[in-house]
């Protein structure tokens, strides 16, 4: 495991405030796994050939494991009787911080394969960088996710590759998804005020220094894959605050079924 | 070849199955063998492909993070059996391509129960117990059948299954062990998936038309009946420690014969799910069609991308 970038006083948790805002970002980091997992939960038995078929079941099993993992945190920081499964299945939607990028559906493969690369190549870099925060739990959760992360980079890029530079057919889906999936990047890289004080005591890493070669990357790969880069005169924004896209009310609203309808009850 | 030389032939490979020894690819067989195992091992593995569907149904609702990551783990195991079964079939010199069309145009069947609908979280519990209980019932025998891909296979898909049949079990204990409500949701998915689990051990013995070759093959080693009644014995105890009761009035322990007596069996629903007339023989299949269909231009592009790669390094290597 790497070391921390700086040590963390020991007393900075008994600070409410500064608890509170770790869990506001850990939760801006985990909901973005635990969205992402049950669109991917949605493909599952209905891919395009057993062998992607079960690559996509397991990356979003690997998601839903650091989700289990950071919501246990997040449980055990709150301290009164929440689970992992009070976190994910009982809150409004406006209480969770998912960006819209993982909110996207499941067009088309090609579709499926941006969404994710797009959401890989930042979700790596994060993970690196993360093995040198100052708190020790997400040190370690991020030195057990950056081996599944590069793994589902690879298998992303790869795919993107396949796409890009297969059939005319292929190119010119692949090509619309990234188009149409693209104004949703620069939302990764945003910051609540949250995260700009974990940022400030060394837990988190400041994305926004990565976010350059996070575009280099992606660039570079797209064009290795014969892609255009879209030009666009906006990003889109707002799921980090809570404002989603119209189709998180239906993906909280299938997720939460069962613990909506018999609440209290141990499965 | 000669009449005398396949004789010859025939002798020598009915000698290595009576003498358990296994049959290999590349050995010769006789036709009718190859053929019976194209159709008993694709027929399994399409039952995984499509037996994906029904549970897959639920993966998105799962009611826990650790039931949802279990499900999907299961599921994902079921692909992976689909996966080793297809290429041990395609070492009888068939495609996965032609079997998938087999699927797509029905010529090919799959198991039956996988056309009844998954209507609550506890179906998940009542297949993993019944379904997959009933399955392994089925296929633990197969570890020592005569085609050596095959056996080697099943020894792999019974280890899983018996840890699905497990995790299956165990849904329905926590749901026992719950409100009212859920007990309820036990009993109700019972209720549904009994009797279907009961024909997926196949038609009785008297209606059996493969029965007496696949013996001789060690595809089977019991008959039809037997595994029912070895079924419905292992599994009366385990309602009980459930507390949920078996939805057949004449079920009951007979002294004697050390077995339970049960009712008559519906087999025209049988019949009828079998010719494709079951709650979703159409929608499970249009399911498969449409993920095949769907799928086509993303296998085309990869083929083109490995036939440009290719290519691009044969170009390489001339230039240099």
């Amino acid at each position: 495991m790497m070391k921390p970038i700086k040590e963390l006083n020991p007393q900075f948790l008994e600070s409410k405030e500064n608890k509170e805002h770790l869990i506001s970002y850990l939760l801006g980091v985990a909901d973005n796994y635990l969205i992402l997992a049950q669109r991917l939960g949605e493909l599952c038995g209905h891919g395009p050939n057993l062998e992607p078929d079960i690559a996509i079941t397991n990356i979003s099993l690997d998601l839903l494991g650091q989700v289990r993992s950071f919501y246990q945190y997040v449980a055990q920081l709150k301290g009164d009787k929440s689970t992992e499964d009070d976190i994910a299945f009982l809150r409004k939607e406006r209480e969770y911080r998912s960006v819209l990028l993982v909110q996207q559906p499941n067009t088309d493969f090609g579709y499926v394969i941006v969404r994710q690369f797009f959401f890989d190549v930042y979700n790596k870099m994060f993970l690196n960088a993360l093995q040198q925060s100052a708190d020790e739990t997400l040190r370690a959760l991020a030195f057990k996710g950056i081996k599944e992360a590069s793994y589902h980079e690879r298998f992303s890029g790869d795919w993107l590759k396949r796409l890009g530079d297969g059939t005319v057919e292929s190119k010119q889906r692949v090509q619309q998804a990234v188009n149409d999936l693209w104004v949703f990047t620069d939302e990764l890289f945003h910051s609540s005020k949250a995260d700009d004080a974990m940022i400030t005591a060394g837990v988190a890493p400041d994305m926004l220094q990565l976010r350059e070669y996070y575009y280099e990357k992606v660039e570079n790969l797209l064009t290795e894959a014969t892609l255009e880069i879209p030009e666009v005169p906006y990003f889109q924004k707002g799921g980090k605050e809570g404002l989603h896209s119209e189709y998180m009310g239906y993906i909280l609203s299938e997720m939460q079924y069962m613990q909506r309808a018999y609440p209290n009850s141990r499965w | 070849m000669s009449e005398a030389e396949i004789k010859s032939l025939e002798a020598q490979f009915d000698a290595k199955i009576a003498n358990d020894q296994k049959i290999e690819p590349k050995d010769w067989m006789p036709e009718k063998y190859r053929k019976t195992h194209i159709r008993q091992i694709s027929q399994h593995a399409h039952s995984e492909i499509v037996g994906m569907l029904p549970e897959g149904n639920w993966i998105t609702r799962a009611p826990s993070l650790r039931r949802k990551a279990a499900l999907l783990a299961k599921v994902q195991d079921e692909a992976g059996h689909g996966l080793y079964l297809y290429s041990a079939c395609e070492t009888l010199g068939i495609t996965r391509e032609e079997l998938y069309d087999q699927l797509h145009s029905g010529a090919a069947k799959y198991s039956s129960i996988f056309n009844y609908p998954t209507l609550t979280w506890a179906d998940m519990g009542a297949i993993g117990w019944l379904v997959d209980g009933a399955a392994i019932i089925n296929q633990v025998p197969l570890c020592s059948t005569s085609y050596g891909p095959y056996a080697r296979a099943m020894v792999r898909v019974c280890k899983e299954e018996s840890f699905h049949q497990r995790q299956g079990y165990e849904i329905m204990l926590s749901l026992c062990n719950g409100t009212d409500e859920q007990k309820e949701m036990a009993q109700d998915a019972l209720n549904r998936w009994w009797w279907p689990s009961l024909m997926m051990l196949g038609p009785e013995d008297k209606d059996s038309v493969h029965t007496e070759q696949s013996m001789k093959w060690k595809l089977k080693r019991k008959t039809n009946d037997e595994l029912r009644q070895q079924f419905i014995d292992q599994t009366v105890p385990q309602a009980d420690i459930l507390g949920l009761t078996i939805p057949d009035p004449d079920l009951k322990w007979n002294d004697e014969k050390g077995t339970y007596d049960f009712g008559a069996i519906n087999w025209d629903e049988f019949w009828q799910v079998v010719k494709g007339h079951g709650p979703l023989n159409k929608k499970r299949l249009d399911d498969r069609r449409n993920a095949w269909n769907e799928g086509k231009w993303v296998r085309d592009a990869a083929m083109a991308y490995a036939e440009k790669q290719a290519q691009r390094k044969t170009e390489a290597a001339t230039a240099v």
